[in-house]
């Protein structure tokens, strides 16, 4: 497990997983996991997970050593897959933030955009998410061992809201809700207390997003607060970043 | 007092609804029914006709549902919500099988266990026609649906006959309603504050005598009052019928069935599955809110071991990637073949393959997307341009 730009919140859906990490555990040999132990075993490793997006020029070099060291090397969470919520600086100026942030800006070394793995590197399987779901990492973990393909759906969050009988916020209540273009995984966590869907799994396979917004504008939410919604965890995800910049750009 | 029989009809007042949920509680029964929760009227288990949604109507259109408080309506003057038979009958997601490995050999471990008897109150003339069409499907073929078929058998049905439709009901069209059918167990018509109930069945009539049997007053229904009852949903269907081609918000739909079949499988290059395509977000709710969409895949979850396995079932739709997935590849990439697939199933290819429309006109599709797109418009606008070419016809696919 290697961390990058990130909040940990995507290794920690595996230090949470209790009775199956301790399967896990007996199943494989955790040569790297920082946020568990400070036992490091040297590569070359046959499994790699990697979280977190791009944000230094070390960072370039350090995936690139990572790649060559695993065999399999799987993405996990938004900040790997598209950049994160930091990607949201690839809109503004890096030098207005480190002044707005640090007493001596001049001490950080920061690129002035936050980049997904898979722009950097080779990428064999990407787990979406803010965070990833623990179910799809396990799941993941389980088909690596087994030779099988993940069960990993592209289809969108309605297929989990409406497979769990929720009642579509957007629908009944007139929510602008971002589950027909997102990914599913999540279980349709927001919509199932009453909120609508922020993106957290990025894009779904064919998302259609100027139908989506089209539709939430006319029924009267303003352009600002769609280019807010679409712009989020997954602001830098091609998709989204496509349709938050048509917004702006029209507004 | 009259005995209930097949063809009978009786006056229930609430108390007597009651009791008849009691004695369906009293049978085993789980008995389901309309409720406010969430913003809309929803399925769910109840007790007590309390829980009913007296005083709610819901207007319905394109992408849009809205409950509405009228103190003037009454316990059934709703329509269909996001849920129908369909979750009940056939779940979202079921576990089929279960194997273990123990030194090499595979066992099967699992035998779905049996649910309670399910009794729905409540059930509309679309969602009665939708289960006929379902019973063809996983009973009518030599493949029979064991689980289905087991949850079926068992199924009480308490169907209530309309009185009102929303913008969105078009079962006048299909020949699926407003009047409950083809069959059911009991049959309620609300007429004041009171409901006359119709026996469709021998076990309809059990139920009713074991209410009556617990104190329920039950008179029977003159000539004249079991006249006024059908004529509840007559009066309905005339008025839907009546207000086609009428210009108003939201649009009453209705729709030109005379000769779909071939109408849509004439027109499967029209330019207007790229228009639709443009407005679909392939996001799958027309499909999974359909009564009588069916579709499902299968997937092998195992544990980390891989000596345990469940065999799982889940609801799968033409609109996902996945559904066409053949050798690698999808042979459906584009929406505007998704859409088509759809359409053209439900209203062309079902009658080849189920000898019936796979539309009941209940609405939900329409309601539940979430941009609005309206199968009658659609299908409209290909009938009044009946053999429009796409610009780049010839293709594979659209």
């Amino acid at each position: 497990m290697f961390k990058f730009a990130s909040c940990d919140g995507c290794q920690l859906q595996l230090l949470d997983a209790q009775d199956r990490l301790l399967e896990l555990a007996g199943r494989v040999e955790i040569d790297h996991f920082l946020e568990a132990s400070s036992r490091v075993v040297p590569g070359p490793y046959d499994v790699g997970l990697v979280e977190g997006s791009i944000t230094t020029a070390e960072d370039v070099e350090r995936i690139r050593e990572i790649r060559r060291q695993c065999r399999f090397l799987a993405t996990i969470g938004a900040c790997a897959t598209s950049g994160g919520i930091q990607a949201l600086r690839n809109w503004g100026r890096i030098d207005d933030f480190l002044a707005a942030v640090y007493a001596t800006p001049e001490t950080i070394a920061a690129l002035a955009t936050s980049t997904a793995i898979a722009d950097h590197v080779p990428v064999d399987f990407e787990l979406r998410g803010c965070p990833i779901d623990r179910g799809q990492l396990l799941d993941l973990l389980t088909a690596v061992l087994l030779g099988r393909k993940p069960h990993v759906p592209g289809h969108a969050v309605c297929v989990e809201c409406k497979s769990r009988g929720i009642v579509c916020v957007a629908v009944a209540k007139g929510i602008p809700c971002l589950g027909p273009v997102t990914q599913a995984g999540c279980g349709a966590l927001c919509p199932a207390h009453d909120r609508e869907c922020f993106g957290c799994f990025g894009p779904s396979e064919s998302p259609n997003l100027v139908s989506l917004t089209g539709f939430y504008e006319r029924r009267g939410t303003p352009r600002e607060s769609l280019v807010r919604l679409v712009r989020s965890f997954n602001a830098a995800a091609p998709a989204f970043r496509a349709e938050s910049d048509r917004l702006e750009a029209s507004e | 007092m009259t005995e209930p029989l097949p063809g009978s009809w009786h006056w229930l007042d609430p108390a007597g609804l009651q009791q008849l949920i009691d004695a369906l509680r009293r049978r085993g029964h789980r008995v389901v029914g309309p409720q406010v929760a969430d913003g809309a009227i929803v399925l769910r288990e109840l007790a007590s006709v309390a829980e009913l949604p007296t005083g709610w109507l819901d207007e319905q259109d394109g992408g849009s549902y809205r409950l509405r408080h009228d103190p003037a309506a009454g316990t059934f003057d709703h329509v269909v919500g996001p849920h129908s038979l369909k979750n009940f009958l056939f779940p979202a997601r079921e576990t089929i099988a279960s194997f273990t490995r123990t030194d090499g050999a595979w066992t099967q471990t699992h035998a779905p266990a049996p649910d309670p008897p399910l009794a729905v109150l409540g059930v509309r003339g679309c969602d009665l026609a939708a289960l006929a069409i379902q019973d063809r499907v996983f009973l009518g073929s030599g493949y029979v649906d064991e689980a289905y078929k087991a949850r079926r058998e068992r199924l009480f049905l308490v169907a209530v006959n309309c009185r009102r439709a929303a913008a969105t009901c078009f079962c006048h069209s299909m020949g699926c309603g407003p009047a409950a059918g083809p069959s059911f167990d009991l049959a309620l018509t609300e007429i004041g504050n009171r409901f006359a109930c119709e026996v469709g069945s021998d076990r309809g009539a059990a139920v009713l005598a074991d209410a009556i049997a617990a104190g329920a007053l039950m008179t029977a229904c003159s000539e004249a009052e079991i006249d006024a009852a059908r004529g509840v949903p007559r009066d309905l269907a005339a008025r839907m019928h009546a207000r086609q081609g009428v210009v108003d918000r939201p649009t009453p739909r209705s729709l030109d069935t005379h000769g779909i079949r071939d109408l849509l499988m004439r027109n499967l290059e029209h330019p207007r599955w790229d228009e639709v395509a443009s407005r679909c977000l392939s996001c799958t709710n027309c499909t999974l809110v359909c009564p009588t969409c069916f579709c499902s895949s299968v997937q092998e979850v195992a544990d980390l071991s891989g000596d345990t396995v469940d065999r799982e079932r889940q609801w799968a739709s033409c609109f996902s990637l996945d559904h066409a997935r053949m050798h690698g590849q999808s042979v459906r990439s584009s929406t505007a073949s998704r859409y088509r697939q759809w359409l053209t199933h439900k209203f062309a290819s079902w009658i080849d393959q189920f000898d019936t429309s796979g539309c009941t006109g209940c609405g939900r599709c329409i309601t539940w997307c979430p941009v609005g797109i309206d199968v009658t418009e659609e299908i409209a606008a290909i009938r009044a341009t009946d053999g429009a070419a796409s610009a780049d016809a010839g293709r594979e696919t659209p």
